[in-house]
């Protein structure tokens, strides 16, 4: 009986202890960190961008597609039927997984073609999805490789493209942390304002 | 500079870091748990729960107080997760089917945070708030409280009391976790984590389609997720969502704080037990198996073996750019050797060997440096092993800390070590048997084995990491998988208070020529040792048929 009476008490105890906690922890403290993030609301809201014009095109920070030879394109997107923010995720594909094998070579012949260079010289990041199906970023090389393709399909100066592909592209932070990057929804908005 | 040479210099970075802040936290944590004193926020909790702070309780106490918690929490979770429609904020989203709110429940409460849901899609912010983030507080706070009264079962002599588990678990959570997570919060939604109750928006984008792109509080709980060492993502593809994780300084900080707490309990351990030279010696076991398997998990995906990998050129199937492959790795090395579980990239798409090493990483039982709490007492219990072992060498009672080691409580540590691999192997084993267990496998031959071995290790040993390839959201899996975290959370806590209770009743015996001490080289070695040959003589089978399988075809 004492035994009884005793967890009793005890899950009276937690039952109080978790609506306290969930005020505390789950009210309290995420509105807290709400309204200090207000002191950088378009980083908190979700670093949206948008054209010359004022109109909101995306997040810097979630990638989307681009079709069509006068864009630089992204990264290949598991996320739902690619980009779709709502289902973010990978396509969780093992390294010797046959279907994984035949899309990689289909991707690496495809933009071999489509960027005129050879097979060996399309990088990883290239021809493989990313973990989120949302990654923002190419790598540098991926994307100086379309350089000659975005700026014939815009009939543009290749020199002002690559220059472009140069502003946008981000290094290590302090020369060691994370990866050089180019932010594929910066740089295309960055087309626009040049014709 | 390349790739290579870069993460050096992040993990250099890293591990200066966590040097730095080792001392001053580690003693932060001990004078928060032992100081005397209560502040007045402590004592109004105190109050409105209707607990004697100053009633220290026995170790059949403490537990039953840990296991009320725990059953209380599934409740109110499951409750949460099954009614979230009728809450504000749900953003429309139903309630959550009955097994997947069980299985969810569980998960959150033993801190291994398995998901069969997708975050964005299943989830509205109050059940992610003052569901989820909640429980991320808290079950990490069990942990360490937990771990707390195995070091007074060890500090304290001739006494049956271990603390007031409603102290403990109020000092952890306000001193420890809330500050920590208050801090690295901002500094994450400063560098782009969303943290806003805005909802879905929807906007045109720049090519005339249109794109969804959710919202949240998401800074508040991601930076908890690591901290707690709990693991599960506000968005479903977690840390690798640039939401959650936008470059590769918040990447090198969601390492940091995953790693932060379980380093530096060692020393807290040394600290209450008088004697700092037995923290770094426990350090010296976690941070060398650490160092090992990270820098072989960064080697073998630089190497980037597998067919698919070696056509691309670069292990990157998986993983994000900004992150790059070395600091995908250092992430998965880090999430499994902890419970955490959070992912950067996603480990069913590693090279054979590198998502081997993750689940390796696991099925040593979470100490290297393990979960908040979990990590330490595992260690310990790993520790009081190496002693048996030695004084069976020598022919002489084993002692630890000046403990006898007996039959009752290598009783209790013999049962301890048995728990998680039973779980795991009879899970996966009934699950390769059943028809409905093999239908979630996605990726064909050993990779499949591996995905289900992954999800058992996973689950019995609360880390919540997957090969996400597992079709986990069945009734087999919502279930089986719930049993093996409930079971393989709070059945260990069992053995452990138990012994805490056993080891605190003794005197303290005088060091002699006899006794081994346990600060030095070869106590580390010899700990390790076991760590090693215990969990390699379980699993080495299952390793065989999967991963190592794999790499070797």
């Amino acid at each position: 009986m004492i035994t009884v009476n005793l967890t009793v008490r005890q899950a009276w105890v937690s039952v109080r202890f978790l609506l306290v906690m969930t005020v505390v922890l789950g009210v309290a403290y995420p509105v807290a960190l709400f309204a200090v993030g207000r002191i950088v609301p378009g980083t908190s809201d979700g670093s949206y961008v948008s054209t010359t014009s004022g109109a909101v095109v995306g997040s810097a920070l979630i990638g989307q597609s681009f079709d069509g030879a006068e864009w630089f394109w992204p990264r290949p997107s598991a996320a739902g039927d690619g980009y779709d923010a709502l289902s973010s995720g990978g396509t969780n594909l093992a390294a010797d997984n046959p279907d994984l094998v035949q899309a990689v070579a289909e991707r690496k012949a495809a933009l071999a073609a489509a960027n005129g260079v050879g097979p060996d010289a399309v990088p990883a990041d290239a021809v493989t999805a990313s973990g989120s199906g949302l990654d923002p970023d190419i790598s540098p090389d991926y994307a100086r490789q379309q350089v000659a393709r975005v700026a014939s399909a815009r009939g543009i100066d290749p020199m002002l493209v690559s220059g472009l592909v140069d502003e946008a592209t981000q290094g290590r932070l302090l020369g060691f942390v994370g990866e050089p990057r180019v932010n594929v929804l910066r740089l295309n908005l960055s087309l626009e304002s040049v014709g | 500079m390349n790739a290579t040479f870069g993460a050096v210099l992040q993990v250099l970075v890293l591990v200066l870091a966590l040097g730095l802040v080792y001392r001053p936290f580690g003693d932060y944590m001990a004078r928060s748990l032992e100081s005397p004193r209560h502040t007045r926020v402590e004592r109004g909790i105190y109050r409105i729960i209707g607990v004697d702070s100053s009633a220290d309780q026995r170790w059949s106490v403490y537990l039953r107080s840990v296991l009320a918690f725990s059953v209380v929490s599934v409740l109110a979770l499951y409750a949460l997760l099954r009614l979230q429609a009728y809450l504000p904020y749900s953003l429309g989203r139903e309630g959550m089917p009955s097994l997947q709110s069980l299985n969810t429940a569980v998960s959150f409460v033993t801190n291994t945070n398995w998901q069969s849901y997708s975050g964005e899609a299943a989830l509205g912010y109050t059940a992610q708030m003052a569901g989820l983030a909640v429980q991320n507080f808290l079950s990490a706070a069990v942990g360490i409280a937990v771990a707390v009264a195995l070091i007074r079962g060890l500090a304290r002599t001739h006494t049956d009391r271990l603390g007031n588990f409603w102290v403990d678990l109020t000092r952890i959570t306000i001193r420890i976790l809330l500050p920590v997570a208050v801090v690295f919060g901002i500094v994450l939604i400063l560098n782009g984590v969303v943290q806003n109750f805005a909802g879905d928006t929807t906007i045109t984008t720049l090519t005339g389609g249109t794109q969804t792109i959710p919202g949240g509080p998401v800074a508040s709980q991601e930076v908890i997720k690591e901290l707690g060492t709990n693991g599960g993502g506000f968005y479903n593809a977690n840390s690798s969502h640039p939401f959650e994780n936008p470059n590769g300084l918040t990447n090198l900080i969601e390492i940091f704080l995953i790693l932060v707490i379980p380093f530096s309990l060692t020393r807290t351990f040394g600290r209450i037990v008088g004697d700092l030279r037995q923290g770094y010696a426990i350090l010296a076991v976690m941070a060398s198996i650490w160092a090992t398997v990270t820098g072989l998990l960064i080697w073998v995906e630089l190497n980037h073996a597998g067919p698919a990998l070696q056509l691309a050129g670069g292990a990157m199937e998986g993983k994000e750019v900004r992150f790059g492959v070395p600091m995908s790795a250092v992430f998965a090395s880090a999430t499994t050797s902890t419970s955490t579980g959070a992912v950067n990239s996603m480990h069913d798409s590693f090279t054979a060997y590198g998502g081997g090493l993750a689940l390796f990483n696991m099925t040593l039982g979470e100490v290297t440096p393990g979960g908040t709490g979990s990590g330490l007492y595992g260690m310990l219990v790993a520790a009081i092993v190496a002693v048996f072992i030695a004084g069976l060498m020598v022919g002489r009672t084993p002692e630890y800390l000046g403990k006898k080691i007996g039959a009752r409580e290598m009783k209790l540590v013999a049962l301890y070590i048995l728990t998680t691999p039973t779980l795991l192997l009879l899970g996966l084993g009934a699950a390769m048997a059943t028809e409905t267990g093999r239908a979630a496998i996605l990726n064909p031959g050993p990779h499949g084995l591996s995905e289900v071995f992954y999800g058992f290790a996973s689950a019995s040993n609360n880390n919540g990491s997957a090969f996400a390839g597992l079709g986990a959201n069945t009734d087999f899996y919502n279930i089986a998988l719930a049993v093996a975290m409930f079971l393989g959370r709070l059945l260990p806590i069992c053995f452990v208070l138990a012994l805490a209770g056993s080891l605190a009743q003794q005197g303290k015996a005088p060091a002699s020529a006899g006794t081994l001490p346990t600060y030095r080289p070869q106590f580390v070695l010899l700990t390790v040792g076991v760590i090693l040959i215990v969990a390699g003589l379980t699993f080495v089978p299952a390793l065989a048929l999967g991963p190592l399988a794999e790499g070797l075809s």
